[in-house]
């Protein structure tokens, strides 16, 4: 922050005439790239349907209101089968991370081409959106809850493998070396040494990824990977605007107590 | 000569993680109960999924080689379409947080205003991106606008609320400071407040980046447009190793940004 001399004494200023500059210089550079990008997307948007949103926005909203109440009883299996996508697509996604988690970290890991093929699995997982895992499985498997719950498990493999070999290279090695003096192998100090400090973390980290599968298992059955989704893409093709204001009533309450449970547990375990 | 027993215990178990035993046999208990009806009602069609192994073969074959050459410029589209996408929304969405953001501090807003904001944060969090990517394609049409306006109203919900609580979370010294120069209002915010938040927001900002590059990819499922439209016609059209060449370039683009994302919000901070 230099001081300027000027005829009438020093001015404060906040930056130097350089500094300003460069400030400059890099806004302008920023702003071509948005105008250029923005020039890209609006070359390819049908104008005439934007002007025509707040209409459309009026109407879709005055047919969904009043939610069709009477439709929750059907409502009730889809529900069933997202929490159920959620909560197995994490158990499946748990068991796999552990060993990946174990041979990603490196305080743990057999081998270094070992460790980077678990880096591997671990990026590639966190890269491809459930969706799209959703997308291929039920060209494998067929439309329904198991390529739904298969997908949600591949997806969060990646996110759960990181946070816990993370936690793994966090631990307190003195624990570790207490356990190898009294003789113990190589698989007791992982037992008694490593996994009593990560379970914690490990609980917290399920939770949470439990947490945020339920969103995700709400949107597979776009696709046609069942749950919850699957009514209200067919709402949405039908028209049914009453069913869709009642399906996305439906997703907010259960988001909204996924998230209270999650924090609760996360809080008692922490 | 006989061993006196030892008065101290010869023997070890390892505590259970759970410490009361009641607790610990009703989540046992509880979620055995609760896989057995999961598994019980899930309702899978175990004959079409064993067809899934030979059907996965001929899948991932017909995967291998990618093709990135037939294809070409419908792909190039499609990923510049999704870059244009991501930082149009990042641009827009932070442009718009940044008010909501100030909004609903609770040491910068009053009561009333500190409310409306937090409830429109909470509204934007709560459905994922792709609902709101369904509604904005009914509402806007086909095409990357819809999916703009998807992506930049997510960006809401993430950055005014990290920003909100980086302003919560400020040295509130600093600010009493440039306020007992007699500043204004403006001038408070801007050298108060603004210079504590700006290498979080900095760091954040290149974060949400990286987060709209992914989701540009799946609005396109839905007709926002984008690489992903670009993948859904592959798939649909059974063009898997145009596919497979798209998911590539997807994750690779995804890591590079991930790595500068790492990298600059270290620089940064």
């Amino acid at each position: 922050m230099p001081l300027i001399e000027m005829p009438d004494g020093p001015v404060w200023k906040r930056r130097t005439t350089k500094e300003t500059l460069i400030r400059w210089f890099v806004w302008l550079i920023a702003l071509a790239i948005i105008a250029y990008a923005w020039k890209g997307i609006s070359d390819k948007t049908i104008w005439f349907f934007v002007q025509d949103a707040p209409r459309q926005a009026a109407d879709i909203g005055s047919r969904m209101i009043p939610p069709k109440f009477s439709y929750m009883s059907r409502l009730w299996a889809p529900v069933w089968d997202t929490l159920n996508i959620a909560t197995l697509g994490t158990v499946i996604a748990l068991v796999i991370a552990v060993p990946v988690a174990f041979a990603a970290a490196h305080n743990t890991t057999p081998h270094p081409i070992v460790r980077s093929i678990a880096i591997f699995i671990i990026v590639s997982s966190r890269s491809v959106n459930s969706l799209i895992w959703a997308l291929m499985l039920v060209f494998i498997f067929g439309p329904g809850v198991l390529a739904g719950t298969i997908a949600i498990g591949l997806r969060s493999v990646g996110f759960c493998a990181k946070l816990l070999y993370e936690g793994i290279e966090e631990i307190d090695l003195t624990q570790v070396e207490a356990i190898e003096a009294t003789g113990a192998t190589k698989a007791q100090q992982m037992v008694f040494g490593i996994v009593p400090q990560v379970l914690p973390t490990f609980a917290g980290i399920g939770v949470f990824r439990w947490d945020i599968n339920i969103r995700e298992s709400t949107i597979l059955g776009l696709v046609g990977a069942g749950g919850i989704g699957l009514e209200l893409s067919g709402s949405i093709n039908t028209l049914a605007w009453t069913q869709v204001s009642m399906i996305l009533l439906v997703i907010l309450s259960t988001v909204i107590v996924s998230e209270w449970v999650s924090a609760k547990v996360r809080g008692a375990i922490i | 000569m006989s061993v006196a027993e030892p008065d101290f215990p010869s023997s070890w178990k390892k505590p259970p993680f759970i410490k009361s035993p009641l607790l610990r046999w009703s989540i046992i208990i509880g979620s055995a109960i609760y896989l057995a009806l999961a598994f019980g009602t899930m309702d899978v069609d175990w004959a079409r999924a064993a067809e899934g192994l030979p059907r996965g073969k001929r899948f991932l074959t017909a995967f291998f080689p990618p093709n990135f050459s037939d294809n070409l410029g419908v792909m190039w589209d499609g990923i510049f379409e999704s870059i244009w996408m991501a930082i149009i929304s990042t641009v827009a969405g932070i442009a718009l947080s940044i008010p909501i953001g100030l909004g609903a501090a609770k040491n910068l807003a009053p009561n009333w205003v500190y409310l409306t904001c937090r409830s429109i944060i909470g509204g934007s969090r709560t459905f994922p991106e792709i609902i709101l990517a369904i509604f904005a394609v009914k509402l806007f049409g086909f095409g990357p606008f819809a999916g703009f306006v998807a992506l930049s109203i997510g960006t809401i919900g993430f950055y005014a609320k990290l920003l909100a609580e980086d302003i919560e979370n400020i040295n509130p010294s600093q600010a009493e400071a440039i306020k007992a120069t007699g500043s204004s209002w403006t001038q408070w915010i801007n050298y108060a407040i603004q210079p504590q938040v700006m290498p979080r927001m900095i760091g954040l900002s290149v974060y949400r980046l990286d987060i709209n590059f992914r989701e540009s990819a799946v609005v396109g499922i839905v007709g926002g447009g984008g690489i992903g439209a670009t993948l859904n016609t592959a798939f649909e059209r059974y063009e898997f190793d145009t596919a497979a060449a798209i998911l590539l370039i997807i994750i690779g683009i995804v890591m590079v940004l991930e790595y500068t994302s790492g990298y600059l919000r270290k620089w940064v901070q």
